[in-house]
């Protein structure tokens, strides 16, 4: 089992360099947190929904991948309809809930960001390697090696730890602790785990250490990670829709800074 | 492609000059007043008892023991005549866990690692992970996942990983103990290759003698007491130590004598059935179904051995007939005596049902700890059964001295050795008195004194009535112990005609 499982595929998006794709949903979802309306939100994911067609995914693994973010945004749409602040003509009420007009269109407009902001992350993240993306911010973002390395080191233990906690439960049932008292019994668990991956860390340290890790040497590296044109082309793309989300938001009068 | 076509590596000199180090809390030293000199190009064998320093050394020697707060230092060591925190990458170590050793998720990736923290030129990296693929023999795409290797070729990986750094010290640690006999084979035939292309000095710990013997032209015998007790040629030591070595633990080729035997054999006969499986399938996470068409009976009195290749599903079988996880087909029922007004089917049993009817021991004995002493962990099970005062501390007083833990009663179970760790494991399972019990891999890794100890106590408890049931690659185990034998056979996957290119 691994977290680490790489991600395969022929299509242009599966060569750009991770950073970039980091770079373009941040964009993206910085410049749709500036303003709560519905025009610019529908805007930015009309245009990621043309975008997706070219992102290397099957719309069988698209909707398998995104299902989260389906099932959020409904849900904050709603809970922002039941308690989102009142304005305007009131449809419903009781006790807390007031649906309103204003708060019916603060409804849609959130379910509809949430959607925008998203989408493109999990779609951009799903063909992303994680050895590749640390190359990239180490080399390309110039975070420190060290911290980058050893986070990705520490990624690949999530599959041991998977693997630990199932022992630890068959462990218990067979030590006689395993009836009752779930509560009791996953705290003691979670316990265990944590000590366990606490050793099984710092061996991966001592085996890092060993193989040069941390020396006092300048670090080459053996896969170049590079910027280049298809990387600008993909963050360009980001800042084109965030653009004329803005754009069309503001001229049609809908645009709603955020800290106005 | 092998190293005869590169600049041949360095060779390193180990030096130690009255050398002792001692971990930060502990009042003993690990190793004291050590004074040694290994030429370069020589083949050592480190052997000792267990707590007799060898780990320390290695792990020293390579330069990761840590600084001032991870302990003291007593004399001087040196490799090649510096400081070997001073000379990364000069000595290359390879550790016995081959889970802990993979870094980077692609096999490539993973043996470039040491080359690219050390400085090495893009170009040359490659050159080099290629050569030192070839060498270890881990024929496989630099893109496949590390993840997806066997144990045998994680250990070979980090070989590789460590021979692309060019040491001219290797600095092995038991780097065999946790692999099945094929896995044992493939990193031996591996290293042999590179010690055959490499002028590299080579130290190599293993209570397994036989493996390496053939490989070395000197073997020194480190002193529990400090210093060294017996150094010279491998025939020479084994032949004048060859009996302290083999009551400390070493596995000293030719010396079997003194195993433990069966008073009685099996009783036969339909009266000692414990378990009865009938066109029993299984499997380790629901709808992975493992193996399948399993028919056995599992009796008192008896010891039954599960063999068969890696990924047959012997651990899964071992669980599965313990009560811990769920068969995914066919029939699994105890006898109506064994079951003793439980229900028929052991995963139906309450996990303090359990206690008093199979007893569990886990490969990895951490998995089972629950207790922050050894005598609280020992205790474990009496107290769930609703025993208490006297009764508990008997029992466990009992079991301390039997296992000889008694002087680590209120040590931590995670502090504890490899020997002293599966002792307790066993320990903890016999507290309850069981009338069956299940062990996965009990030998694994062990040195040869707590292996005798198990198959003593083992050999005690079958002949007392107790029924065993065992996992193990190991054949002397199987040997020593097992009344029969159920051969699982190779995992379906590997059974499929290999398609024609």
């Amino acid at each position: 089992m691994s977290v680490l499982a790489v991600p395969a595929g022929k299509q242009a998006i599966f060569r750009v360099n991770p950073v970039a794709k980091l770079a373009a949903a941040l964009l993206l979802a910085g410049v749709l947190m500036l303003t709560i309306d519905w025009v610019s939100a529908l805007v930015a994911l009309a245009c990621e929904l043309v975008l997706f067609f070219w992102a290397g995914l099957s719309a069988r693994m698209f909707l398998i991948r995104t299902l989260p973010v389906w099932l959020a945004a409904p849900m904050a749409g709603l809970t922002t309809l039941l308690y989102g602040q009142a304005a305007g003509q009131v449809y419903w009420a009781f006790g807390l809930v007031h649906v309103t007009q204003g708060s019916s269109e603060l409804a849609v407009a959130t379910t509809l960001r949430i959607l925008a902001i998203g989408l493109p992350s999990v779609v951009l993240f799903v063909t992303v390697d994680p050895t590749d993306l640390a190359d990239g911010l180490a080399q390309i973002v110039r975070l420190p090696s060290r911290f980058v390395l050893g986070g990705l080191a520490g990624l690949r233990l999530v599959g041991l730890f998977i693997d630990d906690w199932r022992a630890l439960e068959l462990a218990r049932r067979a030590r006689g602790i395993g009836d009752g008292g779930a509560i009791r019994r996953l705290a003691g668990q979670a316990f265990a785990l944590l000590v366990l991956s606490i050793r099984r860390g710092s061996k991966l340290a001592t085996a890092m250490e060993a193989r040069g890790f941390g020396a006092p040497i300048r670090r080459t590296w053996a896969r170049p990670s590079t910027f280049g044109g298809r990387e600008y082309a993909l963050v360009g793309m980001g800042l084109l829709v965030a653009l004329l989300a803005v754009v069309v938001s503001v001229a049609t009068g809908n645009w709603n800074f955020v800290l106005a | 492609m092998t190293a005869a076509n590169s600049a041949p590596p360095r060779s390193a000199s180990v030096d130690a000059r009255g050398w002792g180090w001692r971990h930060a809390g502990r009042t003993d030293w690990a190793v004291a007043r050590l004074d040694l000199r290994i030429d370069p190009g020589e083949r050592v064998l480190l052997l000792g008892a267990s707590g007799a320093g060898k780990s320390t050394l290695l792990h020293a020697l390579a330069g990761v023991l840590g600084g001032d707060d991870e302990g003291e230092q007593q004399g001087r060591l040196l490799v090649n005549g510096a400081e070997p925190v001073a000379a990364r990458g000069q000595a290359g170590l390879l550790l016995q866990d081959p889970d802990s050793q993979v870094i980077l998720a692609r096999v490539g990736d993973d043996v470039a690692f040491g080359c690219e923290n050390l400085g090495v030129p893009r170009e040359e990296i490659w050159r080099r992970v290629h050569e030192c693929l070839a060498m270890v023999g881990l024929n496989v795409p630099l893109g496949h996942p590390t993840s997806a290797l066997s144990g045998g070729q994680k250990q070979r990986l980090a070989l590789a990983g460590v021979l692309a750094m060019r040491p001219g010290l290797l600095l092995f640690d038991e780097p065999t103990a946790n692999l099945d006999p094929d896995g044992v084979i493939e990193v031996r035939d591996a290293v042999a290759r590179v010690l055959e292309n490499s002028a590299a000095t080579f130290i190599v710990i293993e209570h397994r003698v036989a493996i390496w013997q053939d490989l070395v032209n000197r073997v020194i015998v480190l002193d529990a007491a400090g210093g060294v007790l017996a150094d010279g040629r491998p025939d020479d030591v084994l032949a004048s130590q060859g009996e302290r070595l083999s009551a400390a633990g070493v596995w000293v080729p030719g010396r079997g004598h003194g195993m433990p035997a069966r008073r009685a054999t099996a009783r036969d006969g339909a009266d000692g059935i414990l378990l009865r499986a009938d066109s029993l399938s299984i499997a380790r996470t629901k709808n992975v179904v493992v193996a399948g068409d399993i028919d056995l009976t599992v009796r008192a009195g008896s010891a039954l051995a599960v063999t068969g290749p890696n990924g047959s599903g012997k651990s899964t079988l071992a669980l599965t007939l313990a009560g811990l996880l769920k068969p995914s087909g066919g029939r699994l029922e105890a006898s109506a005596d064994f079951a003793d007004g439980a229900a028929a089917a052991p995963i139906d049993w309450t996990s303090r049902q359990l206690l008093t009817r199979v007893g569990t021991v886990f490969q990895d004995p951490e998995h089972q700890f629950v207790a922050g002493t050894v005598r609280a962990e020992l205790a474990v099970g009496p107290r769930a059964l609703g025993r208490s005062g006297p009764a508990v501390d008997g029992r466990v007083d009992t079991l301390l001295q039997r296992l000889r833990l008694d002087h680590l009663a209120d040590a931590n179970p995670f502090t504890l050795s490899g020997g002293e760790k599966r002792r307790l494991s066993v320990g903890t399972v016999l507290a309850t008195q069981p009338r069956l019990l299940v062990l996965d891999e009990p030998t694994f890794g062990q040195d040869f004194r707590t292996w005798r100890e198990v198959v003593a106590l083992l050999l005690e408890l079958i002949d007392d009535g107790t029924g065993v049931l065992a996992v193990s690659h190991d054949s002397d185990f199987v040997a020593a112990v097992a009344d029969r034998d159920y051969r699982l056979p190779s995992p379906v996957a590997d059974r499929q005609p290999v398609t024609p290119r």
